[in-house]
């Protein structure tokens, strides 16, 4: 019974128009089964990040200067920390501190969301205080979060779990309030009980929106543990960076731990992004 | 003892609040409709004549302003199980493979029936081998499959639709018709079903239900008496159609 019409190829993304015209040959679209495509992927990103580092080194030569180091300087205090064993044992700390901060944060941020985001009057009442809060940067906590806290692994911890419990709640609010109805008015026709809705389809109709939420939170999450390493505590990336300069003007070993932050937020980012390829969310974004 | 009917409307009426003060809408006045166990029944009228807020109340989402509605012998509160919508827009969830959404209304019931019915249900609307995809992965008119399977596994005594096909292309809601007749004469469903497509209504329907423009009524009831499978040339075919066409004050000609 199945219609012509109906068959849809399930799993492809894109496809090839080409026409020839003369030698001439326009591509309308992007091809991702084509593997020049795939190669093309991984050589752009890489061939330009080639290309910042001569730049920077060839920028850093020539002028003579000794105000910023040079990549290969950087490259060596990288392997300086890894002989003294500190670049592990500091990337544990600042990832130890995010991981607590963000999971805390996704703890609260999200069930907070779905209620305020399913009951309109608790939104009406909590929402200003929310939009009150949010703004307050979480750097401008770190003398609070001090004197609550001492120069301890809970102080960052504290200042990371308010800056991602925001965007987390106020994105899961959204994805909330912006359901579908009609996934709604399946859900109770089927005779779902509110607990029910709220686990078979509020919170799965919402997961798109949620781990976007997640991915935004995370991102601000590692800025400020950085932030806040600077201050309150003597371990993790941002430390290692206030202390290479306190310590002997050693800019090689500040810039080689921004190199260090840099290279984790992006594996950070990748690995959220996986999230948003499980099969359950995939609908939520536009191919 | 006689049946109760499946759907009994009694002067039933309806209106909104405007958007100026004290100012109301009526969309709908004096609905008085019987549908018959068992029977398929299409409602049809132009846009904007209430036909969807029609089926918004009896299938319990929509509060009425006056009136009774009844099914099967007991006034509507709510949605209920017993009575499956298909809804236009598509309300299959997109997060479930296609056998999860049609065993979402799947209830009390082992875990070995429940896949029997499942497998049933997506091979009766030609799904079968689509089991594992996941919606997004299917064209419109599958999707609109897989909410019809979901509707029938949940073994509902009636079925609203309201324009399950609207959204969809010639060949394939004229595909789609023909499937949910087959369905309906295989499993003695209850339809009740609403569509602004008069040829749509003439191939499906025992009987119409012709609404007016706003404020909605039943102006006339057209009891559509062609054997099925219905031949789409046969002359009483384009009669039946063409008397609904003057009904609702139609011409049958195009340009001037």
């Amino acid at each position: 019974m199945r219609s012509e019409s109906d068959v849809v190829s399930a799993r492809s993304h894109g496809y090839v128009a080409r026409e020839s015209a003369g030698s001439l040959r326009v591509r309308f679209f992007r091809d991702v089964n084509d593997p020049d495509s795939r190669w093309w992927r991984f050589v752009r990103p890489v061939g330009m990040i080639a290309i910042f580092l001569t730049v920077w080194g060839l920028a850093v030569r020539l002028s003579h200067t000794d105000l910023f180091p040079g990549p290969g300087s950087v490259a060596r205090a990288i392997g300086e920390l890894v002989q003294k064993g500190l670049l592990l044992k500091y990337i544990v700390a600042s990832l130890f501190r995010v991981t607590w901060g963000f999971i805390l944060a996704a703890l609260v941020g999200i069930p907070v969301g779905l209620v305020l985001g399913w009951y309109a009057r608790a939104f009406q009442a909590f929402n200003p205080l929310i939009q009150i809060f949010r703004p307050i940067s979480p750097i401008a906590w770190i003398p609070v979060a001090i004197l609550w806290f001492g120069v301890s692994d809970a102080a960052p911890i504290f200042l990371i779990f308010l800056a991602s419990v925001f965007p987390i709640s106020v994105s899961t609010i959204a994805a909330v309030q912006n359901l579908q109805p009609v996934y709604l008015r399946a859900a109770q026709n089927f005779g779902l009980g509110r607990w029910e809705l709220f686990r078979r389809v509020v919170f799965r109709a919402s997961a798109p929106q949620i781990i976007t939420g997640l991915r935004i939170a995370l991102g601000i999450a590692w800025l400020v543990v950085v932030a806040a390493e600077m201050i309150a505590v003597n371990s993790g990336l941002g430390y290692l960076i206030i202390d290479a300069r306190n310590a002997g003007k050693r800019y090689d070993l500040v810039v080689a731990g921004m190199v260090m932050i840099g290279l984790i937020g992006l594996v950070l980012d990748v690995l959220v992004r996986q999230l948003a390829k499980l099969d359950s969310v995939r609908w939520g974004y536009s191919q | 003892m006689t049946a109760a009917p499946a759907v009994s409307v009694t002067e039933l009426a309806m209106s909104f609040r405007g958007k100026r003060r004290g100012e109301t809408i009526e969309v709908l006045r004096d609905i008085n409709v019987l549908v018959e166990p068992g029977e398929f029944v299409c409602i049809v009228g132009p846009s904007g004549c209430g036909k969807s807020t029609l089926l918004n109340i009896i299938g319990g989402f929509v509060q009425a302003t006056a009136g009774e509605v009844c099914v099967e012998g007991s006034p509507v509160f709510g949605p209920d199980p017993r009575r499956i919508f298909v809804f236009q827009e598509n309300g299959v969830f997109p997060w479930l493979t296609v056998e999860e959404n049609v065993a979402f209304g799947v209830r009390g019931r082992s875990k070995t029936d429940c896949a029997q019915i499942v497998h049933r249900y997506v091979e009766m609307v030609g799904l079968a081998g689509f089991a594992a995809a996941y919606p997004r992965e299917l064209s419109g008119g599958m999707r609109q499959r897989v909410e019809i399977a979901r509707a029938l596994a949940a073994n509902p005594d009636i079925i609203y639709m309201d324009e399950p096909f609207g959204a969809l292309d010639f060949i394939t809601r004229l595909k789609m018709r023909a499937d949910l007749v087959r369905i309906w004469q295989s499993e003695r469903k209850t339809i009740l079903f609403v569509t602004h497509d008069i040829e749509e209504a003439v191939q499906l329907a025992d009987r119409v239900f012709i609404m007016t423009q706003r404020p909605g009524t039943v102006q006339k009831i057209v009891e559509v008496k062609l054997p099925r499978p219905r031949n789409l040339d046969a002359p009483d075919y384009l009669r039946t159609r063409d008397e609904i066409f003057r009904l609702m004050g139609m011409s049958l000609q195009v340009g001037v």
